[in-house]
Protein backbone atom coordinates (compact mmCIF):
# COMPACT_ATOMS: atom_id res chain seq x y z
CA UNK A 1 0.00 0.00 0.00
CA UNK A 2 1.72 2.40 -1.20
CA UNK A 3 1.50 6.08 0.34
CA UNK A 4 1.61 9.41 -2.19
CA UNK A 5 1.80 12.39 -0.21
CA UNK A 6 1.56 15.34 -2.98
CA UNK A 7 1.60 18.00 -0.50
CA UNK A 8 5.12 17.27 0.90
CA UNK A 9 6.23 15.35 -2.48
CA UNK A 10 6.80 12.18 -0.53
CA UNK A 11 6.36 8.59 -1.65
CA UNK A 12 6.47 5.87 1.06
CA UNK A 13 6.87 2.37 -0.06
CA UNK A 14 7.10 -0.56 2.24
CA UNK A 15 9.36 -3.51 1.74
CA UNK A 16 9.29 -6.98 3.33
CA UNK A 17 12.15 -9.56 3.75
CA UNK A 18 10.76 -12.51 4.13
CA UNK A 19 12.12 -16.29 4.57
CA UNK A 20 13.02 -19.20 6.94
CA UNK A 21 14.68 -18.60 10.28
CA UNK A 22 18.04 -17.24 10.42
CA UNK A 23 18.50 -17.14 7.00
CA UNK A 24 19.55 -13.77 7.35
CA UNK A 25 17.00 -11.07 7.03
CA UNK A 26 18.00 -8.95 9.88
CA UNK A 27 21.23 -9.48 9.04
CA UNK A 28 20.35 -7.52 5.39
CA UNK A 29 18.71 -4.44 7.26
CA UNK A 30 21.95 -4.14 9.61
CA UNK A 31 23.98 -4.01 6.99
CA UNK A 32 21.95 -1.51 4.90
CA UNK A 33 21.62 0.40 8.36
CA UNK A 34 25.62 0.36 8.87
CA UNK A 35 26.24 1.95 5.06
CA UNK A 36 23.75 4.55 4.60
CA UNK A 37 24.51 8.36 5.81
CA UNK A 38 23.41 8.74 9.18
CA UNK A 39 20.99 12.12 7.71
CA UNK A 40 19.54 9.07 4.94
CA UNK A 41 18.38 6.84 7.23
CA UNK A 42 16.15 6.70 10.78
CA UNK A 43 16.82 4.17 13.98
CA UNK A 44 17.05 0.65 13.15
CA UNK A 45 14.53 -0.51 15.18
CA UNK A 46 14.54 -4.63 16.23
CA UNK A 47 12.02 -5.83 18.43
CA UNK A 48 13.84 -9.33 19.37
CA UNK A 49 14.34 -11.85 21.82
CA UNK A 50 17.05 -11.71 24.68
CA UNK A 51 18.86 -14.19 21.95
CA UNK A 52 18.59 -12.16 19.35
CA UNK A 53 15.99 -13.90 17.37
CA UNK A 54 13.56 -11.48 15.75
CA UNK A 55 10.15 -11.07 18.07
CA UNK A 56 8.13 -9.41 15.93
CA UNK A 57 9.79 -7.42 13.27
CA UNK A 58 12.80 -5.33 12.27
CA UNK A 59 12.24 -1.62 10.86
CA UNK A 60 14.32 0.90 8.99
CA UNK A 61 13.58 3.76 7.13
CA UNK A 62 15.38 4.69 4.36
CA UNK A 63 15.12 7.85 1.88
CA UNK A 64 17.40 7.85 -0.67
CA UNK A 65 17.14 10.63 -2.45
CA UNK A 66 14.24 12.27 -4.59
CA UNK A 67 13.37 10.96 -7.83
CA UNK A 68 11.74 13.96 -10.39
CA UNK A 69 11.63 16.20 -7.37
CA UNK A 70 9.54 13.70 -5.41
CA UNK A 71 10.97 12.10 -1.85
CA UNK A 72 11.28 8.39 -2.41
CA UNK A 73 11.00 6.85 1.43
CA UNK A 74 11.74 3.05 1.37
CA UNK A 75 10.13 1.40 4.95
CA UNK A 76 12.06 -2.10 5.59
CA UNK A 77 10.29 -4.52 7.60
CA UNK A 78 11.45 -8.54 8.02
CA UNK A 79 9.28 -10.71 9.30
CA UNK A 80 9.76 -13.15 12.20
CA UNK A 81 11.23 -16.21 10.32
CA UNK A 82 10.47 -18.75 12.74
CA UNK A 83 7.58 -20.98 11.89
CA UNK A 84 5.60 -20.30 15.10
CA UNK A 85 5.37 -16.74 14.50
CA UNK A 86 3.06 -17.01 11.70
CA UNK A 87 0.34 -14.77 13.14
CA UNK A 88 3.17 -11.68 12.98
CA UNK A 89 4.25 -12.37 9.63
CA UNK A 90 0.36 -12.07 8.77
CA UNK A 91 0.34 -8.84 9.65
CA UNK A 92 3.75 -7.73 8.90
CA UNK A 93 2.92 -8.71 5.44
CA UNK A 94 -0.18 -6.39 4.90
CA UNK A 95 0.07 -3.32 3.03
CA UNK A 96 3.54 -4.54 1.46
CA UNK A 97 4.44 -3.21 -2.01
CA UNK A 98 7.33 -5.39 -2.49
CA UNK A 99 9.12 -8.72 -1.03
CA UNK A 100 12.47 -10.09 -0.58
CA UNK A 101 12.45 -13.81 -0.06
CA UNK A 102 15.88 -14.53 1.40
CA UNK A 103 16.95 -17.91 0.96
CA UNK A 104 19.54 -20.10 3.26
CA UNK A 105 21.86 -21.85 0.51
CA UNK A 106 22.69 -23.99 2.84
CA UNK A 107 21.68 -27.81 1.70
CA UNK A 108 20.09 -28.55 5.36
CA UNK A 109 17.83 -25.52 4.69
CA UNK A 110 16.23 -25.81 1.15
CA UNK A 111 13.05 -27.82 2.61
CA UNK A 112 12.94 -24.46 5.18
CA UNK A 113 13.54 -22.07 1.98
CA UNK A 114 10.43 -23.90 -0.10
CA UNK A 115 8.43 -24.13 2.98
CA UNK A 116 9.10 -20.22 4.16
CA UNK A 117 7.82 -19.68 0.20
CA UNK A 118 5.14 -21.43 0.53
CA UNK A 119 3.86 -20.10 3.88
CA UNK A 120 4.50 -16.47 2.12
CA UNK A 121 2.27 -17.73 -0.82
CA UNK A 122 -0.67 -18.42 1.65
CA UNK A 123 -0.06 -15.30 3.44
CA UNK A 124 -0.36 -13.66 0.78
CA UNK A 125 -3.81 -15.49 -0.98
CA UNK A 126 -5.17 -14.62 2.86
CA UNK A 127 -5.22 -10.88 1.85
CA UNK A 128 -6.53 -11.83 -2.12
CA UNK A 129 -2.70 -11.34 -3.28
CA UNK A 130 -0.74 -13.17 -5.35
CA UNK A 131 3.22 -13.56 -5.29
CA UNK A 132 3.06 -12.96 -9.52
CA UNK A 133 1.03 -10.23 -9.11
CA UNK A 134 3.16 -8.53 -6.70
CA UNK A 135 6.97 -7.31 -7.25
CA UNK A 136 8.94 -9.80 -5.98
CA UNK A 137 12.38 -10.92 -5.82
CA UNK A 138 14.58 -13.50 -4.22
CA UNK A 139 17.88 -13.32 -2.55
CA UNK A 140 20.37 -16.33 -2.55
CA UNK A 141 21.80 -15.78 0.92
CA UNK A 142 25.46 -17.32 2.30
CA UNK A 143 26.78 -18.47 -1.05
CA UNK A 144 30.23 -18.04 0.69
CA UNK A 145 29.16 -20.90 2.61
CA UNK A 146 31.22 -24.78 1.65
CA UNK A 147 27.99 -26.41 2.09
CA UNK A 148 25.13 -24.60 -0.61
CA UNK A 149 22.82 -25.71 -2.95
CA UNK A 150 23.99 -24.77 -6.64
CA UNK A 151 22.22 -21.89 -7.61
CA UNK A 152 20.49 -23.33 -10.67
CA UNK A 153 19.39 -26.10 -7.95
CA UNK A 154 17.47 -23.06 -5.87
CA UNK A 155 16.56 -21.48 -8.81
CA UNK A 156 14.39 -24.33 -9.85
CA UNK A 157 13.05 -25.29 -6.39
CA UNK A 158 11.90 -21.63 -5.75
CA UNK A 159 11.89 -19.37 -8.72
CA UNK A 160 9.45 -20.80 -11.49
CA UNK A 161 8.44 -17.31 -12.40
CA UNK A 162 11.91 -16.32 -13.35
CA UNK A 163 12.12 -13.03 -11.21
CA UNK A 164 14.94 -10.92 -10.70
CA UNK A 165 17.18 -12.77 -8.01
CA UNK A 166 20.41 -12.02 -6.54
CA UNK A 167 23.37 -13.85 -5.08
CA UNK A 168 24.84 -12.72 -1.52
CA UNK A 169 26.67 -12.89 1.69
CA UNK A 170 24.38 -10.61 3.66
CA UNK A 171 27.65 -10.37 6.83
CA UNK A 172 30.13 -9.22 4.70
CA UNK A 173 27.30 -6.79 2.60
CA UNK A 174 27.78 -8.90 -0.77
CA UNK A 175 24.60 -8.83 -2.65
CA UNK A 176 22.56 -6.57 -0.22
CA UNK A 177 22.12 -3.69 -1.94
CA UNK A 178 22.21 -5.07 -5.46
CA UNK A 179 18.91 -6.93 -3.93
CA UNK A 180 17.18 -3.64 -2.44
CA UNK A 181 18.25 -1.89 -6.07
CA UNK A 182 15.95 -4.51 -7.64
CA UNK A 183 12.69 -5.00 -5.90
CA UNK A 184 12.88 -1.09 -5.83
CA UNK A 185 13.64 -0.84 -9.34
CA UNK A 186 10.36 -2.92 -9.25
CA UNK A 187 8.13 -1.35 -6.87
CA UNK A 188 8.28 2.08 -8.32
CA UNK A 189 7.62 0.82 -11.72
CA UNK A 190 4.62 -0.66 -10.43
CA UNK A 191 4.11 2.74 -9.11
CA UNK A 192 4.64 3.79 -12.41
CA UNK A 193 2.16 1.80 -14.42
CA UNK A 194 -0.75 2.17 -11.58
CA UNK A 195 -1.16 6.32 -12.02
CA UNK B 1 -11.55 2.84 -0.35
CA UNK B 2 -10.41 0.94 2.40
CA UNK B 3 -6.94 -1.15 1.53
CA UNK B 4 -6.42 0.92 -1.86
CA UNK B 5 -3.69 3.30 -1.87
CA UNK B 6 -3.46 6.42 -0.06
CA UNK B 7 -3.24 9.33 -1.89
CA UNK B 8 -2.89 12.54 -0.03
CA UNK B 9 -3.23 15.92 -1.80
CA UNK B 10 -2.33 19.51 -0.35
CA UNK B 11 -5.52 20.45 0.75
CA UNK B 12 -6.47 17.57 2.85
CA UNK B 13 -3.12 17.68 4.73
CA UNK B 14 -4.13 20.78 5.71
CA UNK B 15 -7.35 20.05 6.63
CA UNK B 16 -6.18 16.99 8.77
CA UNK B 17 -3.69 18.84 10.47
CA UNK B 18 -6.44 21.51 11.30
CA UNK B 19 -8.35 18.63 13.30
CA UNK B 20 -5.10 17.52 14.91
CA UNK B 21 -4.26 20.85 15.78
CA UNK B 22 -7.60 21.50 17.51
CA UNK B 23 -8.13 18.25 19.24
CA UNK B 24 -4.02 18.99 20.78
CA UNK B 25 -5.68 21.78 22.18
CA UNK B 26 -9.07 20.86 23.51
CA UNK B 27 -7.75 17.68 24.42
CA UNK B 28 -4.42 19.40 26.77
CA UNK B 29 -2.04 17.07 25.28
CA UNK B 30 1.56 16.88 24.17
CA UNK B 31 1.22 16.30 20.62
CA UNK B 32 -1.56 14.15 18.39
CA UNK B 33 -0.14 11.72 15.35
CA UNK B 34 -2.25 10.52 12.36
CA UNK B 35 -0.97 7.39 10.76
CA UNK B 36 -2.00 5.02 8.37
CA UNK B 37 -2.57 1.67 9.35
CA UNK B 38 0.37 0.75 7.51
CA UNK B 39 2.71 2.95 9.31
CA UNK B 40 2.83 5.70 7.20
CA UNK B 41 2.76 9.23 9.27
CA UNK B 42 -0.04 11.22 7.30
CA UNK B 43 -0.09 14.30 9.78
CA UNK B 44 1.11 15.33 13.01
CA UNK B 45 0.29 18.59 15.56
CA UNK B 46 1.70 19.65 19.26
CA UNK B 47 5.43 19.20 20.47
CA UNK B 48 6.76 16.65 17.92
CA UNK B 49 10.20 17.91 17.39
CA UNK B 50 11.61 15.76 20.44
CA UNK B 51 9.80 12.77 19.04
CA UNK B 52 11.21 9.82 16.76
CA UNK B 53 7.64 10.09 14.39
CA UNK B 54 8.75 7.08 11.69
CA UNK B 55 9.58 4.67 14.83
CA UNK B 56 6.54 5.91 16.52
CA UNK B 57 4.47 5.52 13.59
CA UNK B 58 5.90 2.04 12.68
CA UNK B 59 5.49 0.99 16.31
CA UNK B 60 2.33 1.88 16.56
CA UNK B 61 0.96 0.42 13.97
CA UNK B 62 2.71 -2.74 14.90
CA UNK B 63 1.03 -2.49 18.30
CA UNK B 64 -2.79 -2.02 16.44
CA UNK B 65 -2.05 -4.97 13.97
CA UNK B 66 -0.75 -7.02 17.29
CA UNK B 67 -4.04 -6.34 19.24
CA UNK B 68 -6.24 -6.89 15.59
CA UNK B 69 -4.67 -9.99 16.00
CA UNK B 70 -5.76 -10.65 19.02
CA UNK B 71 -8.97 -9.50 19.12
CA UNK B 72 -9.55 -11.92 15.82
CA UNK B 73 -8.37 -14.52 17.92
CA UNK B 74 -10.88 -14.30 20.55
CA UNK B 75 -13.59 -13.37 18.28
CA UNK B 76 -13.95 -9.64 18.51
CA UNK B 77 -13.54 -7.62 15.33
CA UNK B 78 -10.67 -5.18 16.98
CA UNK B 79 -10.02 -3.43 19.47
CA UNK B 80 -9.78 -0.53 18.30
CA UNK B 81 -8.37 1.67 21.26
CA UNK B 82 -5.21 0.93 22.81
CA UNK B 83 -3.62 2.62 26.13
CA UNK B 84 -0.26 2.85 27.25
CA UNK B 85 0.22 4.43 30.66
CA UNK B 86 3.95 5.74 31.73
CA UNK B 87 5.16 7.64 34.54
CA UNK B 88 4.85 11.04 32.75
CA UNK B 89 3.53 10.28 29.76
CA UNK B 90 1.10 8.27 28.15
CA UNK B 91 -0.53 7.12 25.10
CA UNK B 92 -3.75 6.96 23.62
CA UNK B 93 -3.93 5.16 20.74
CA UNK B 94 -7.11 4.50 18.31
CA UNK B 95 -8.28 3.38 15.06
CA UNK B 96 -10.86 6.02 13.11
CA UNK B 97 -12.26 5.75 9.67
CA UNK B 98 -11.39 2.37 9.83
CA UNK B 99 -8.19 2.55 7.90
CA UNK B 100 -5.98 5.34 10.20
CA UNK B 101 -4.47 5.52 13.73
CA UNK B 102 -4.94 8.39 16.01
CA UNK B 103 -2.04 8.61 18.79
CA UNK B 104 -2.87 11.43 21.52
CA UNK B 105 0.53 11.65 23.51
CA UNK B 106 -0.40 13.53 26.69
CA UNK B 107 0.99 13.82 30.23
CA UNK B 108 -0.66 15.20 33.60
CA UNK B 109 -1.88 18.22 32.52
CA UNK B 110 -4.92 16.20 30.60
CA UNK B 111 -6.50 12.93 31.75
CA UNK B 112 -7.83 10.08 29.70
CA UNK B 113 -11.48 11.17 30.09
CA UNK B 114 -10.64 14.62 28.98
CA UNK B 115 -8.77 12.46 25.74
CA UNK B 116 -11.50 10.47 25.25
CA UNK B 117 -13.84 12.89 25.49
CA UNK B 118 -12.42 15.35 22.83
CA UNK B 119 -11.45 12.67 20.47
CA UNK B 120 -14.60 11.90 19.42
CA UNK B 121 -15.29 14.50 17.39
CA UNK B 122 -11.56 14.58 15.89
CA UNK B 123 -12.42 11.14 14.88
CA UNK B 124 -15.52 12.17 13.11
CA UNK B 125 -14.27 14.78 11.51
CA UNK B 126 -11.13 12.60 10.39
CA UNK B 127 -13.99 10.00 9.02
CA UNK B 128 -15.61 12.52 6.79
CA UNK B 129 -11.99 13.94 5.76
CA UNK B 130 -11.18 10.20 4.41
CA UNK B 131 -14.70 9.93 2.66
CA UNK B 132 -14.10 13.01 0.65
CA UNK B 133 -10.26 11.75 0.03
CA UNK B 134 -11.74 8.65 -1.46
CA UNK B 135 -14.31 9.95 -3.60
CA UNK B 136 -11.67 12.72 -5.03
CA UNK B 137 -9.01 10.02 -5.70
CA UNK B 138 -11.41 7.81 -7.09
CA UNK B 139 -12.32 11.31 -9.74
CA UNK B 140 -8.54 11.10 -10.37
CA UNK B 141 -9.42 15.32 -10.05
CA UNK B 142 -6.19 17.28 -8.86
CA UNK B 143 -3.59 18.87 -9.49
CA UNK B 144 -1.12 16.83 -7.67
CA UNK B 145 -1.35 13.65 -9.67
CA UNK B 146 -1.31 15.85 -13.06
CA UNK B 147 2.52 17.12 -11.62
CA UNK B 148 3.00 13.17 -10.41
CA UNK B 149 2.33 12.00 -13.87
CA UNK B 150 4.49 14.79 -15.90
CA UNK B 151 6.64 14.61 -13.29
CA UNK B 152 7.39 11.16 -11.33
CA UNK B 153 5.95 9.00 -13.71
CA UNK B 154 8.31 9.77 -16.00
CA UNK B 155 11.20 8.53 -14.67
CA UNK B 156 13.63 6.11 -16.40
CA UNK B 157 15.95 3.13 -14.60
CA UNK B 158 18.46 5.58 -14.74
CA UNK B 159 17.28 7.71 -11.81
CA UNK B 160 16.72 4.62 -9.40
CA UNK B 161 20.50 4.07 -10.31
CA UNK B 162 21.11 7.45 -9.20
CA UNK B 163 19.27 6.80 -5.80
CA UNK B 164 21.72 4.02 -5.54
CA UNK B 165 24.85 5.62 -6.40
CA UNK B 166 25.85 6.98 -3.12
Amino acid sequence: MSFINYAAREINCKLVYYGPGLCGKTTNLQHIYSKVEPSTKGKLISLATETERTLFFDFLPLELGSIRGFKTRFHLYTVPGQVFYDASRKLILRGADGVILVADSQIERVEANIESLENLEANLAEQSLKLDRLPFVLQYNKRDLPNVVPVEELQTLLNPNGVPWFEACAKKGTGVFETLKGVAKLVLNELKKKT
Amino acid sequence: MLGADLTLFEEDERRLAAVLRRLCEEAKSRAVFLIDKSGQLIAAAGETANVDITSLASLTAGSIAASGGLAQLLGEKEFSVLFHEGEKDNLHISVVAQRAILVVLFDRRSSLGLVRLRLKRAAEDIGQAFAEMALRTQQEAGRGRAAFQAQFAQFTDEDIEDLFKS
